[in-house]
């Protein structure tokens, strides 16, 4: 049987889905990480204790098109301060860049203003998480 | 006379996956096995209770989960805790101190003092329980990692301070197994760390024998999205590698069980809480009598810490979560729980502030002064509905033992990531349950408000000068103490750890040395190596 060979395969959607700093609990980023897969992207999970140089080498070894962290801890801001310099060393700031997890509303701002354009609290909803990715990954 | 055809009810399957019917009689508990595996209170197998009495002769233990920024915030959020009623301390630990890092490592920068307090030697043990009486408070320290280190701080602080530490009570969490499953604060390869979790056992039985060395920890594998029975079954396969462990190097089944504990998850359907709770006393009790041949009642008991509950709490409408939790502790309270750590309404959020901590202190007196719940044992017991699914959940958590066992037993399955692919696959499916609205919750997918983002919560400040100040207080250790003593000590811990002798005793010299959780915990992994995640999906 044959069909038809596409003329351009579409490149799937590639995110890297990262745990930052110490923070163990990563059901969450796992759940996450199914959801994206289901949704057809592919995903690159660091599993736990992530390191910023870290999270920027492996998003430019694996040519991604989203950075995604996932954070229950706290210590989002102090990372993404870390991050963003990184990112764009990498040359990466056309990428789309989110977090995810234990954010209070109170730190949106602050993490949109350090280029974290997609800010998912807990209690989002998987398929707010996907669609945002659909709309908006480069 | 109605002549439609009567309406079959929905069929409704509990989370453990056992059907609940709309009606019990005395024909279900005698077909799910009989009043025989229920007895009284305080007798084999102990359903009921491990004690005769219980909460009539003594309340429940209210032991709050805290701890944050250095030993002195701690100190002080311990005395406010004690002075409002909390009758043992829960000592929460910074994300370094887990898992072996001190302050000054650059991997702590950040998260010092921030989801717990921070500890780098044996003088921060000394502030954080400063003024507070280790006899008349007991502590538990939640700790699996780097527990070991801890424990010999804790023993080598009470010691200094003239307690006698063959009388000290006391727990640590040490339940590293979990951790590989859930909570992800482990250090070591899975070999070397059961290893130290049976150092702990046996230095413990031999030198601190009232001393809990070992909390079997089913709660964070809940969280991590085993239903209610993979809970206690996963807990009771783990506490099951630490007996063999201890058996293996010669302690008696009876020189060490009694000290074993349980630390158990609350959310859920009440009577499937309960149920599991009564079960697994009682499973607990059989494994230890029939298969390792307990003789000692003591050895039988599965003695508990319950209510945590996080995982039921909602980001949405946290003010429905003091309701969750008001609940929680009464499922706790119909479970017979020892002692209970409630979680506080804003722990979706932040560390509990003291306000959100003094309710959830207010809600088990509450229950214990206003609502009768100390009165009378296991007062459910006796329910048609509960002693039927009391033993369908028996017989189900031996049939998942049964299965671990039959799959090459839970180090294998834990080493390989086989357990944690399968509660993250169920976390996934009760996610999109609750998505659907399949998995009904308040506040969540019926019943919202209408303006979500309008959360009520106060949140704990993070202080970076408490940061920093822990930094330099260990500096100051490091250029008080005698350098030579703790390279001694130090040189001691890993030639202990490459002899494969138990390395407990030159831990404890080297904490009262003033050496630091970091410098130990090199030395460890020196020999021991660091553990690498199998990623499994």
């Amino acid at each position: 049987m044959s069909s038809p060979t596409p003329a351009m395969p579409a490149r799937r959607i590639r995110v890297l889905l990262a745990k930052p700093g110490l923070d163990g609990h990563d059901q969450g980023a796992k759940i996450v990480a199914r959801a994206m897969m289901d949704a057809g992207f592919e995903v690159i999970y660091t599993g736990l204790r992530q390191t910023p140089e870290a999270v920027a080498r492996i998003a430019l070894d694996e040519d991604v098109d989203v950075v995604a962290l996932s954070s229950m801890a706290g210590s989002h801001l102090p990372f993404c301060r870390k991050l963003k310099p990184l990112l764009e060393a990498g040359g990466l700031t056309d990428k789309l860049w989110m977090i995810g997890g234990n954010l209070p509303a109170q730190d949106h701002g602050a993490l949109r203003e350090l280029g974290f354009a997609g800010i998912f609290p807990t209690g989002s909803r998987l398929e707010a998480v996907v669609s945002y990715i659909r709309e908006n990954a480069p | 006379m109605n002549d439609r055809a009567p309406v079959e009810p929905k069929a409704v399957i509990n989370e453990s996956g056992l059907e609940v019917k709309p009606l019990y009689t005395r024909a279900d508990v005698d077909a799910s096995g009989g009043e025989a595996m229920i007895g009284a209170p305080g007798e084999y197998p102990f359903t009921r209770g491990i004690h005769r009495l219980m909460y009539r002769k003594q309340p429940w233990t209210m032991r709050q989960y805290a701890g944050f920024g250095n030993p002195r915030d701690t100190n002080q959020r311990f005395k406010y805790l004690i002075a409002n009623g909390q009758t043992g301390l829960n000592v929460a630990f910074d994300l370094p101190t887990q898992i072996g890092l001190d302050s000054d490592d650059p991997l702590a920068e950040g998260e010092i003092g921030r989801v717990g307090m921070s500890i780098d030697t044996l003088r921060d043990f000394e502030l954080a329980f400063d003024g507070i009486d280790l006899d008349k408070i007991t502590v538990s320290m939640t700790i699996n990692g780097a527990a070991a280190i801890a424990i010999a701080m804790y023993l080598a602080m009470a010691e200094k301070r003239g307690y006698d530490v063959t009388k000290l009570r006391g727990t640590a969490q040490n339940d590293i197994l979990k951790e590989f499953i859930g909570r992800g604060t482990w250090i070591f390869p899975v070999e070397p760390s059961i290893r130290l979790v049976g150092d702990t056992i046996e230095y413990c039985a031999r030198h601190a024998p009232k001393y809990s060395p070992v909390s079997v920890c089913g709660y964070h594998i809940r969280e991590s999205g085993a239903t209610p029975a993979q809970e206690m079954a996963y807990a009771f396969c783990i506490a099951r590698a630490y007996a063999d462990e201890a058996i293996r190097r010669g302690l008696h089944v009876d020189e060490f069980a009694g000290r074993l504990s349980y630390n158990f998850n609350i959310f859920g359907n009440l009577f499937e809480q309960v149920a599991k709770f009564r079960a697994g006393r009682s499973l607990w009790a059989k494994i230890m009598k029939e298969e390792y041949k307990a003789e000692s009642p003591g050895s039988m008991w599965l003695r508990m810490i319950a209510a945590g509950g996080g995982g039921g709490l909602t980001f949405e409408q946290p003010e429905l979560n003091i309701v969750r939790g008001a609940y929680y502790a009464l499922i706790s309270a119909l479970s017979g729980t020892q002692t209970m750590a409630l979680c506080s309404y804003d722990e979706a959020y932040t560390i509990p502030t003291e306000y959100s901590a003094r309710i959830s202190l207010r809600t088990m007196q509450i229950l214990i002064e206003e609502m009768g719940l100390t009165e009378t044992v296991d007062p459910l017991g006796g329910s048609w509905y509960v002693e039927t699914m009391t033993n369908q959940m028996r017989a189900k958590m031996e049939e998942i033992i049964a299965e671990t066992d039959a799959e090459g037993g839970i180090v294998k399955l834990i080493s390989e990531g086989a357990i944690q692919a399968k509660v993250s696959a169920q976390a996934y499916r009760m996610q999109q349950n609750i998505e659907s609205g399949a998995f009904p919750k308040v506040g969540v997918n019926c019943y919202r408000n209408e303006h979500e983002d309008e959360h009520p919560v106060e949140f704990h400040p993070y202080n970076e000068d408490d940061a920093r100040a822990q930094i330099a207080s260990l500096a100051q250790v490091r250029a008080e103490r005698d350098a030579d003593a703790v390279a001694r000590a130090l040189a001691r811990v890993g030639a202990d750890a490459r002899d494969g002798a138990n390395v407990m005793p030159a831990i404890v010299d080297a904490v009262k040395a003033y050496a630091s959780v970091g410098e130990i915990t090199r030395e460890l992994v020196k020999v021991f190596g660091r553990y690498q995640e199998p990623i499994r999906f």
